[in-house]
């Protein structure tokens, strides 16, 4: 499903991956770790194509991104750092105009029976500006929910998230994973979706111990860990 | 032919291709300069309206050539490194500018010069004296945006997108211009300029050889810089650096005391 | 579309931006007579070119309010990634801003108009020709405000890099106020500074997207 071959991205005069080759298969999870300033955005960015490698391809359903086009975009969900949250409308306002900007059909039902997933129900109405960073968290992942999308890149998704919407959180990947579809996150906890998903571990920044022991099965791109030169 | 423009893209090898031609070009700009001026000063007749103080022309008119022409071909690179994706493009861009920005001021500057006697003014709003200005305008724009971007990636491509949007704005600018100047002022009356003489027109083409030869010159000097600087991790110019520096100090610390002095122009 | 009525609808819950722009047009456009004395005549001379540019000036203050906020909250990424075309988003985005920052402005002009002792006919070019210009302002503005995001000192910096853009827009605008008040055809300038905004509306768009694209990478 999502390939990627020889990827590096430098960001001034550091290289923060180089010659980065693994792929994720339909229903697979690939966690990238790493410490602060590794990259681990850097790589998110570059997979949304919002930031250009500085070499290597990434590849989607066996076609370089780059030719994909809008395509591409139809099926991808991309949550950054910021929410994307306004404060001056409501967490339903919020909601519909980011599954309008994405170009997902949603009634006003849709998006309630989202926010109601995320347990915002008895909230719909309250501005962006009166939302805790994990209400707004909430909201945002609510438009994960929402569309149909195939490849989540998620950088962070667990931040300011209590350990219940965590949970939540986890469960609802595993049932992204079951139906096929793919997932790039990068977190500093450790997730582990429920059985059939496969879990792949990426480490960035070299001279770091390798991924952790506990990785379920081996990394299938053959590269992954501290396979950076120059970090 | 593409296979050997496309080798030459590649700041590495273009490194060296600067190196060797730009003594060529400033040496070309030396001469031209010489015999420009001994037309200009010597073989050209006083002018009988003007008396000597039209030959400022010999500086002012390639001048304005010069740094119309210079933004252009910036278009050029800007638009070749939009289409290729070539880090030189980006890089020549960068170099072009400030001599192109020089230029144009000292169009204005000579212009205010001749103005004076001319015209009884330093400054008249005659329409390709207040384009120049505008594209004075559009240079600094230009050099303030890369001044104000970190990443040399970014600055390459965002001025690459101001100088495209510039370029298209040019003739728009230059129309709009002479027909404000036509309506306020009546169609300005440009001294000599219908009836120049033969060696007039010979010294002006021949400064403006020498100041577009110097374009190239220090535009290949100052591309060489930049290519140090913003390559100077790389390998090749560690290598570069220490075959040049073998006294400062082995290995890496050589390398980037020689950038050092290589940034300082 | 979406992001259309999204702007709208954000302008419409804080008023304050938009007034102060407001606010700023008519408080330059009086400082003039102010500065230059009160003779009618000259103020009639005057006054195409002062509020043409106290028109511009408003436009470029007002142009922060295109991508930062977007910028800064992560919805400029989202519409980068969204499958419609980035320009098309773009194009949305200045609607909205014309609608919220141009179009006030052009209906403002005529009752400011009034300081400057300028005659109907006058004033109705006036109205029709920043209808005409605002969106230039808009379109070219957004180029500079998109490459210009999140660098330090960004407002100066877009001033600089658009404000020679503008000078077409400037001379046609003007231009036409003043054919008029010197009693004179207005319709050339009209349709130069039309054509201008037509190839402006058409281009501009997609160099900005691409700016955006630049400024997230």
């Amino acid at each position: 499903m999502l390939e990627v071959s020889a990827l590096a991205a430098a960001r001034g005069d550091r290289v923060l991956f180089a010659g980065l080759d693994f792929s994720v298969p339909a229903g697979g999870l690939l966690q990238v770790t790493g410490r602060n300033g590794t990259g681990k955005t850097t790589l998110l960015r570059v997979l949304a194509r919002l930031v250009r490698p500085d070499a290597g391809e990434v590849r989607w359903n066996n076609t370089s991104v780059a030719d994909l086009g809008d395509e591409f975009f139809a099926e991808l969900c991309y949550l950054g750092h910021a929410p994307a949250i306004k404060d001056d409308l409501t967490a339903r306002e919020n909601l519909a105009f980011s599954a309008g900007i994405a170009g997902v059909a949603a009634d006003a039902a849709a998006i309630d029976a989202a926010l109601a997933e995320v347990g915002l129900t008895g909230r719909e109405m309250l501005p962006g500006r009166v939302l805790s960073q994990g209400q707004r968290r909430r909201v945002a992942l609510a438009q994960l929910y929402l569309g149909q999308r195939r490849l989540w890149l998620l950088d962070e998704p667990l931040a300011a998230l209590d350990s219940e919407a965590s949970a939540a959180f986890v469960e609802r990947l595993g049932a992204h994973l079951h139906a096929g579809g793919v997932a790039v996150v990068s977190t500093h906890h450790e997730i582990v979706p429920p059985p059939p998903a496969t879990r792949h571990a990426l480490r960035l920044g070299a001279g770091q111990a390798p991924a952790k022991p506990g990785s379920d099965t081996d990394f299938p791109g053959g590269r992954a860990a501290g396979s950076q030169r120059n970090g | 032919m593409a296979i050997h423009w496309f080798k030459y893209a590649s700041p590495a090898s273009f490194y060296g291709l600067a190196g060797r031609l730009a003594p060529w070009f400033a040496a070309a700009a030396a001469v031209a300069t010489l015999v420009g001026l001994y037309i200009g000063l010597v073989l050209a007749p006083t002018d009988f309206q003007q008396g000597d103080s039209y030959r400022i022309i010999y500086i002012h008119v390639p001048a304005a050539w010069i740094g119309m022409f210079t933004y252009l071909v910036m278009a050029g690179w800007a638009a070749a490194g939009v289409v290729f994706n070539t880090r030189l493009s980006g890089m020549m861009v960068q170099a072009l500018a400030p001599t192109g920005a020089m230029f144009t001021f000292v169009a204005l500057w000579t212009g205010a010069f001749w103005g004076r006697p001319t015209w009884g003014a330093y400054w008249v709003w005659d329409a390709r004296l207040t384009s120049t200005l505008i594209l004075f305008f559009l240079y600094i724009g230009y050099i303030a945006l890369r001044a104000s971007i970190d990443d040399p990636r970014r600055a390459d491509r965002a001025g690459a997108v101001l100088t495209l949007v510039g370029v298209v704005n040019i003739p728009i600018i230059y129309f709009s211009v002479k027909w404000w100047n036509t309506l306020h002022q009546g169609a300005s009356v440009k001294p000599g300029s219908s009836s120049m003489a033969t060696v007039m027109l010979a010294g002006m083409l021949v400064m403006a050889f020498a100041a577009w030869m110097y374009t190239i010159a220090v535009s290949l000097v100052r591309v060489r810089a930049i290519i140090v600087e913003r390559e100077q991790h790389s390998a090749w110019v560690g290598e570069l650096l220490d075959a040049r520096a073998p006294d400062d100090a082995p290995g890496t610390s050589g390398g980037v005391a020689g950038s050092k002095g290589e940034k300082a122009r | 579309m979406a992001v259309l009525r999204r702007d709208l609808l954000l302008t419409l819950r804080r008023p304050a931006e938009l007034m102060t722009t407001l606010f700023f047009f008519v408080i330059v456009v009086s400082l003039f007579p102010l500065g230059i004395g009160p003779q009618p005549e000259l103020l009639r001379e005057i006054a195409p070119g002062v509020l043409w540019v106290a028109a511009l000036l408003a436009s470029l203050l007002a142009l922060p309010r295109l991508f930062a906020a977007d910028h800064a909250d992560g919805t400029l990424e989202q519409l980068a990634l969204a499958p419609q075309p980035l320009s098309l988003s773009v194009f949305a985005k200045l609607v909205a801003h014309w609608l919220t920052t141009g179009l006030p402005l052009t209906l403002l002009a005529p009752l400011i108009a009034l300081q400057f002792d300028l005659p109907a006919s006058a004033t109705g070019v006036l109205v029709v020709s920043l209808a005409l210009g605002t969106p230039i302002f808009g379109a070219i503005g957004a180029v500079g405000a998109a490459l210009t995001l999140g660098l330090r000192g960004g407002g100066v910096l877009t001033a600089v890099l658009v404000l020679p853009l503008y000078i077409p827009a400037l001379i046609f605008g003007a231009g036409a106020v003043e054919a008029t008040l010197g009693g004179l055809e207005a319709s050339g300038h009209l349709s130069l500074l039309a054509a201008l905004t037509v190839f402006t509306l058409a281009f501009a768009p997609w160099a900005a997207a691409a700016a955006v694209r630049i400024s997230l990478d």
